[in-house]
């Protein structure tokens, strides 16, 4: 079944652990986008959701580091931070084994890819899903790019990866929505956490709202680690996104930089061309 | 140096509730499993998340490990800047500070 939904957003662990930081008004706009993309997914009717993310050494390490991994258990646990710390209870999630073995399958076609049958979710998928699917009931496969420990995966890679997953979506009879979740500028975990640079955002984000792939493929790390910090390295799971549908032009929903949560909060959508009926 | 097997241990420590618990009740029996250097020792041991912070211990794993050994936020992010006041700029890795 043709893909029925792909997105970008924030994950920054702020965005939850420290909201009262932002005055309600500002924070529910953002929270607000956030929810509209959950409901846009079950109005697509979509079966799964996986969520392609920059993990933070939850699952995987230096020892053996994946440039790109997929989940393939029929449930995985989150978050692995510390309950009160994330402020996000620790649960099972449901997976979908099966169809992650299809779809691995095919995407393991164009793209190396490690499978996983056990993963524990971190911020990067645990503060998504606490927007787009509250109750943490809908089912979800989740998807890693190495942004954490170089030499990190190529941002054509990254692109190339999206149009695997695109083609294994295509190919699988289940209505697959695809969301990927990071940066864009931030500099976490440092003590420059809060610094954004909001030209920086917004001109990353007309390059993947043309879904410009030249554009998008230009930056050089070392660039990115002076403009954007290292935590602009995960652009590559907004860039995924972009080789999803490259006919697919893309739709920024909310922008808006905050520096207690740490990160310019974005959330947006391509426009799919297909209109695919229920 | 051995910042490698120094991540490693935060790695474990952040994946593992049990080694978490072990690590508090007795947190020398856990360092001695892992390959580490005297300075790295002291900064895990005080614990000195500045120091750990300039050694070059990812920014990831390092916001976790504050907060097991009980740091807030604000100590947290004070505590690197500290780190960074006494022991210099940070040594390694791609979480280093910059200026405002």
């Amino acid at each position: 079944m043709p893909l029925v939904f792909a997105g970008i957003g924030s994950h920054a662990p702020g965005i939850v652990n420290r909201a009262e930081r932002v005055e309600e008004e500002r924070r529910e706009a953002f929270y607000d986008a956030y929810r509209r993309m959950g409901q846009a997914i079950r109005d697509a009717k979509a079966d799964v959701l996986i969520v392609i993310a920059a993990e933070h050494f939850a699952n995987f390490f230096m020892n053996n580091m994946p440039a790109f991994a997929m989940g393939m258990a029929d449930y995985y646990e989150g978050p692995i931070e510390d309950e009160a710390w994330m402020r996000i209870a620790r649960r099972k999630i449901p997976g979908n084994r099966d169809l992650s073995e299809r779809l691995i399958a095919r995407v393991m076609e164009e793209t190396d890819v490690s499978y996983c049958e056990e993963w524990k979710f971190d911020h990067g998928i645990m503060v998504p899903l606490n927007f787009l699917t509250p109750d943490y009931d809908f089912p979800v496969i989740p998807a890693n790019i190495n942004c954490q420990g170089p030499p990190l995966t190529p941002l054509h890679r990254a692109w190339a990866f999206g149009q695997a997953l695109r083609h294994a979506a295509d190919a699988v009879p289940e209505r697959v929505a695809v969301v990927g979740t990071g940066g864009i500028s931030h500099w976490p975990a440092t003590p420059n956490s809060g610094k954004i640079n909001e030209a920086w955002d917004r001109d990353f984000l007309a390059r993947w709202q043309k879904n410009d792939k030249a554009a998008l493929l230009s930056y050089t790390d070392t660039d990115t680690y002076r403009d954007a910090g290292q935590g602009g390295f995960e652009i590559r799971t907004f860039i995924a996104i972009a080789g999803l549908a490259p006919e697919a032009s893309g739709e920024i929903w909310h922008y808006d930089a905050i520096p207690p949560f740490a990160v310019g909060c974005t959330v947006g959508a391509l426009t799919l061309k297909q209109t695919i009926a229920a | 140096m051995s910042l490698y097997y120094l991540q490693k241990l935060l790695y474990n420590l952040n994946r593992e509730p049990a080694l978490q618990a072990r690590f508090k009740a007795d947190r020398a029996s856990v360092l001695a499993d892992y390959d580490l250097t005297a300075e790295e020792l002291k900064a895990l041991t005080d614990p000195d998340v500045g120091l750990l912070y300039v050694l070059g211990v990812n920014g990831q794993l390092l916001m976790h490990y504050a907060a097991l050994v009980g740091q807030s936020w604000d100590e947290y992010i004070a505590a690197m800047r500290a780190g960074v006041k006494q022991y210099g700029p940070v040594r390694a890795g791609i979480y280093a500070m910059v200026d405002e």
